[in-house]
């Protein structure tokens, strides 16, 4: 499975806006480009990102062919309860990675 | 000539050589010359990609290879300690061999003599990873590569190497990166060349490389036909930048436009 790093607070206030932060390994190779024997190299790229907290999605994105490698994805949610953020890439070929983090909400 | 006028000849020579060197307290890394975006991304593990890498070469680092079914921990323990200041003193000379070496040659010489293993192909992911899990251990320490009578052909070399005009335009590193260093090629800041965040993750690369893919890339760019990865003239080279960067602070993992 490919590697990923996701950073975010291990305590909250209720209520509180923490940020996620979230970087994938990976190639996210366009479809549009050629080898140099002219060969077109085809489409491998992560297509969705969702991170759901305690079982209800609370962000999700789609990706498209001209983001960069490695994709970094950050964005921000309200800390309601103790729990577990679970995070799951998809994409061409079957790719899939998971993620499973845990917040203590006081 | 008579030898007092050669003499002088000689200093004078001396002095407009020492001249286009850039003074120690002028140096500045790539970084500086940096967005700011860039520069924080390069600040933080959780956004640095080459966080990435680094994990992968933790891994490595606890994995036993070769028919000696040694890990590296087996004898270097924990890298924290046991690699701190390493990568800053690379590359380095060998007195088994009588080379110069750099980090990655070090790493692999490693892998073959104590695990019995299949040195990486140099540049590969794993040998990437490695590179810079150990040098990782570093950052922030200042660069302090040996200065002595056995490493001065090596230095020489390399600094001959800089001062050389190659390729089809001609050009010599120094006449870029000491002589134009913060003027512009284009849009771009002429960086004045230090080693100090390598491997580095290069947003031009989509990944992570070393400091002589990067060094191929400017001989292409002066369109010299580049050394082979690892080749004795690159760590010479490396062996003269990093002298060149002595006591500048270690990045590694670097992020670089």
């Amino acid at each position: 499975m490919a590697r990923v790093v996701v950073n975010l607070p291990q305590r909250a206030r209720r209520g509180e806006i923490i940020e996620i932060r979230t970087l994938a390994g990976h190639g996210m190779e366009t479809g549009f480009r050629r080898t140099q024997l002219g060969e077109l190299i085809p489409r491998d790229i992560i297509t969705r990102f969702t991170c759901s907290y305690n079982g209800v999605e609370v962000f999700r994105a789609e990706l498209h062919p001209a983001m960069a490698a490695n994709p970094l994805i950050a964005f921000s949610t309200v800390a309601t309860e103790s729990g577990t953020l679970e995070f799951r890439w998809t994409g061409d070929n079957g790719f899939s990675a998971t993620h499973s983090a845990s917040i203590t909400v006081d | 000539m008579s030898v007092r006028v050669l003499r002088l000849f000689l200093l004078l020579a001396l002095a407009c050589a020492a001249r286009a060197e850039i003074p120690l307290a002028e140096r500045r890394s790539g970084y500086e010359d940096m967005g700011r975006e860039t520069r924080a991304m390069q600040d933080d593990d959780a956004t640095n990609p080459a966080t990435l890498w680094v994990l992968d070469g933790e891994s490595l680092w606890q994995r036993k290879e070769g028919a000696a079914a040694r890990a590296c921990a087996d004898c270097h323990r924990d890298a924290r300690d046991s690699m701190k200041g390493v990568a800053a003193r690379h590359p380095a000379f060998d007195a088994a061999t009588g080379k110069l070496l750099n980090l990655e040659q070090r790493i692999n010489g490693c892998r073959v003599e104590r695990q019995q293993a299949k040195p990486f192909a140099y540049e590969s992911r794993e040998l990437l990873a490695l590179t810079v899990f150990v040098a990782r251990q570093s950052r922030g320490m200042p660069i302090a590569v040996e200065s002595s009578e056995r490493t001065k052909p090596f230095l020489e070399a390399g600094r001959a190497t800089f001062r050389r005009r190659q390729g089809q335009l001609n050009l010599a590193c120094v006449q870029c990166h000491d002589e134009r260093a913060g003027r512009r090629l284009a849009g771009t800041v002429i960086p004045q060349a230090h080693p100090t965040g390598y491997p580095i993750y290069r947003l031009e690369w989509q990944g992570l490389g070393s400091l002589h893919r990067r060094m191929r890339n400017c001989m292409a760019g002066i369109r010299a036909e580049p050394y082979a990865l690892g080749a004795p003239e690159f760590v010479e080279l490396e062996m003269f930048l990093m002298w060149r960067a002595r006591g500048m602070r270690l990045e590694t993992p670097g992020v670089r436009p």
